[in-house]
């Protein structure tokens, strides 16, 4: 992927290029608001990561200069402020996710494979297909090599998320966001139990596990075909 | 008091205002009690004036001069000697022939026909005028009538003068009001402004003196004096995260360093890897950011900021929802969970709070209540409002403890060795704050029931 970082901190800055270009995508990076908006401009960049607060001009700014030049480029909104009202004027304003400082990087990394994913597979499909794992939409069905799984409802939406990002990393903040429709701060691993029951059912008794724990990030839900990335 | 202050108090610009106001209206009023006294009687002295020269016109036609004559004389007889009516005959060359004028006198007739003119002389004191009419009777004769007006002006000076002091009074009046309004006012504002500049130079426990007057100054004292009370609130708590920070943030900061330590001098071997350490290091690090972080939390909730973004919040579905996300752990900690909402209830509020709240309410019960235990999570109308209470059977929080264990960082000791930082009730009890609830702990018999009970303000719709 070609990623654009907007960041004025500089040690931040140096990370993020780091730890995206050894993960395999291009970075630039511009440390102030007014190169941000002539850099995010192009449309060659598959997703953006552009800090709230900038010097020169403000990150929401940004994003508004590039929502203005007819791009729909997703962004991910970097913020010290993690209160929900500056979540939500921040994913108002043409931001398509918000991370609160302090994160940690796989957090970032799973949230802009799920932006970049969003843009590509659309929600209109009606089969989801992992490896031999199959979810009918329209049914509400899932099987796995034609044997029915039964689901509760929630472990059914928990399923759907971790197939429509088949081979990308989910957090378990991304879980709760997306799945639960919450936004807090669980304190305990409430998340890996949901987890843990549902690869109970779709895991046990098959030769290939499909959901995996990828440790320190979150999940992955992957086709024993696919190769590791 | 300083002149200048008193003349540009808005209760004194507003008295003046009304001084002007009430003297152009008591002007208007005198004026018109001007024309209904003094005014009538004179136009009244005219009418006689004129009436009697029409009449003594009428005798000289009918009873020629001589005639005249006697009814002039038969006239000043009756009004002998103070009486005010002047009456003259005349010959053609002004010789007065009878009457009690000494002169005919000598002055113009005015564009009315009205002759005005000083009686007596004019060394003395009193000066008399008179005014008169005048007829020019056949043969060469003329008569005059008219009145000596000095009682009647005499009674319009007086009416004038009244009228006056009267007017004068009034402005005085109603300005020395607005003055004592405007000093009474000024006193007020003064001591209002007093206490504020005591609290901009930083003493927050300062309240502005109260006067039980009832009136739009005591509400705004009153509501100021609650700003000032919230205002001091708001610091405190600031003061007090920043008190915990250094108080207990400094020992897992320090294990922290500890761990780092340990890896840049790993090649020393103290059996665990390089890995190991910074796996540790980074967990220690996370729990910092997570207890910073609700620290913080807790900081903003009780700022209140997040009133604004306030909405209707499904309670029964909030409680189904608690219930079915921690439902598993439930089960694997061998505890059961009993969830009884009533349905259809709603509380003004902010959704992802009141989700946090409640789970962290269940998640005490997850670290406090052994195996084999029971939890009831329910919602229910109260007579106040909706009330949200998680009763369990556990070890309970001892009476004395109970207000303690809200406060941040505080974990009773039995707690100590469990996970956590001691926030988890302090958010909730700052949540309950923020939507006018009550979190209240009491005893299950056994084990604690913990209830948040919304207030109908929070029942009901608030304005958006």
């Amino acid at each position: 992927m070609r990623i654009l970082v907007v960041e004025d901190d500089s040690e931040t800055r140096e990370y993020l290029n780091r730890g995206l270009s050894e993960a395999g995508h291009v970075v630039d990076t511009a440390d102030n608001g007014n190169s941000g908006v002539s850099l995010a401009c192009d449309p060659k960049y598959d997703v953006m990561v552009i800090d709230r607060m900038l010097p020169g001009c403000d990150g929401l700014a940004v994003i508004q200069a590039v929502r203005d030049a007819g791009l729909s480029t997703p962004v991910l909104i970097l913020s010290a402020l993690g209160e929900v009202n500056d979540r939500v004027t921040g994913l108002r304003q043409g931001g398509d996710d918000y991370l609160v400082k302090p994160f940690a990087f796989s957090e970032l990394v799973a949230r802009l494979d799920a932006l970049v994913r969003r843009t590509d597979i659309e929600s209109t499909a009606t089969r989801l297909v992992v490896s031999d794992l199959e979810m009918d939409l329209l049914a509400r069905e899932v099987t796995r090599a034609g044997q029915h799984i039964e689901l509760q409802p929630r472990e059914f939406l928990l399923l759907e998320y971790l197939m429509r990002h088949q081979g990308h990393v989910v957090t378990r903040t991304m879980l709760l966001e997306q799945v639960w429709d919450y936004n807090f701060d669980p304190q305990t691993n409430v998340i890996d139990v949901h987890v843990m029951r549902l690869r109970r059912k779709i895991d046990r008794g098959f030769d290939a596990p499909l959901l995996q724990t990828v440790r320190g990030a979150g999940y992955v839900l992957r086709g024993s075909e696919e190769a590791t990335s | 008091m300083d002149l200048k202050k008193l003349l540009r108090s808005s209760p004194f610009r507003l008295a003046v205002a009304y001084a002007s106001l009430f003297a152009g209206s008591a002007l208007l009023l005198l004026s018109f009690v001007y024309w209904s006294t003094a005014g009538y009687m004179l136009r009244q002295a005219d009418e006689t004036i004129e009436a009697e020269i029409t009449g003594l016109a009428e005798r000289y036609r009918t009873g020629g001069l001589v005639g005249l004559t006697r009814l002039i004389e038969r006239r000043l007889v009756r009004q002998q000697p103070t009486g005010s009516s002047l009456y003259l005959v005349a010959d053609a060359a002004y010789r007065p022939r009878v009457g009690n004028l000494s002169a005919w006198p000598q002055v113009e007739a005015d564009s009315d026909g009205w002759l005005n003119f000083r009686l007596g002389q004019p060394e003395e004191e009193e000066t008399h005028w008179a005014r008169a009419r005048q007829f020019r009777l056949g043969r060469g004769y003329y008569l005059l009538a008219g009145r000596d007006m000095y009682e009647l002006e005499s009674i319009r000076v007086t009416v004038v003068q009244t009228i006056a002091w009267g007017f004068a009074l009034t402005i005085v009046l109603a300005l020395v009001g607005g003055v004592l309004v405007g000093r009474g006012r000024i006193r007020r504002v003064s001591v209002i402004n007093r206490a504020i500049s005591d609290v901009v130079a930083g003493d927050l426990t300062r309240r502005i003196p109260i006067a039980a007057t009832g009136d739009d100054i005591e509400q705004l004292t009153n509501n100021l004096n609650r700003m000032l009370a919230e205002l001091e609130e708001q610091v405190d708590a600031v003061q007090r995260v920043s008190d915990n920070i250094a108080h207990d943030l400094r020992t897992p900061l320090a294990r922290l360093r500890t761990r780092l330590e340990l890896l840049r001098e790993s090649e020393t071997g103290l059996g665990e890897s390089r890995y190991e350490l910074a796996e540790r290091a980074v967990v220690e690090a996370d729990g910092l950011l997570a207890t910073f972080n609700a620290l913080l939390r807790i900081a903003r909730i009780e700022a209140g900021r997040r009133r604004q973004e306030f909405s209707r919040v499904d309670i029964t579905r909030l409680i189904h929802d608690v219930a079915e996300l921690y439902g598993p752990l439930f089960d694997e900690a061998d505890l059961r969970l009993n969830t009884h909402p009533e349905g259809g209830l709603t509380v003004v509020g902010d959704r992802d709070l009141l989700f946090q709240a409640v789970a962290n309410l269940i998640d005490n019960v997850l670290k406090h209540v052994p195996s084999g235990g029971c939890v009831m999570l329910t919602s229910r109308y109260s007579t106040s409002g909706v009330d949200i209470v998680v009763a369990d059977n556990g070890p309970g929080v001892p009476a004395d403890e109970r207000i303690r264990v809200l406060e941040r960082f505080y974990r009773l000791d039995a707690s100590r060795t469990k996970p956590g930082a001691g926030l988890g009730l302090s958010l909730v009890a700052a949540v309950a704050k923020l939507h006018d609830a009550t979190l209240s702990l009491s005893e299950n018999s056994p084990g604690l029931q913990a209830a948040l009970c919304f207030g109908p303000g929070s029942a009901v719709d608030k304005e958006a």
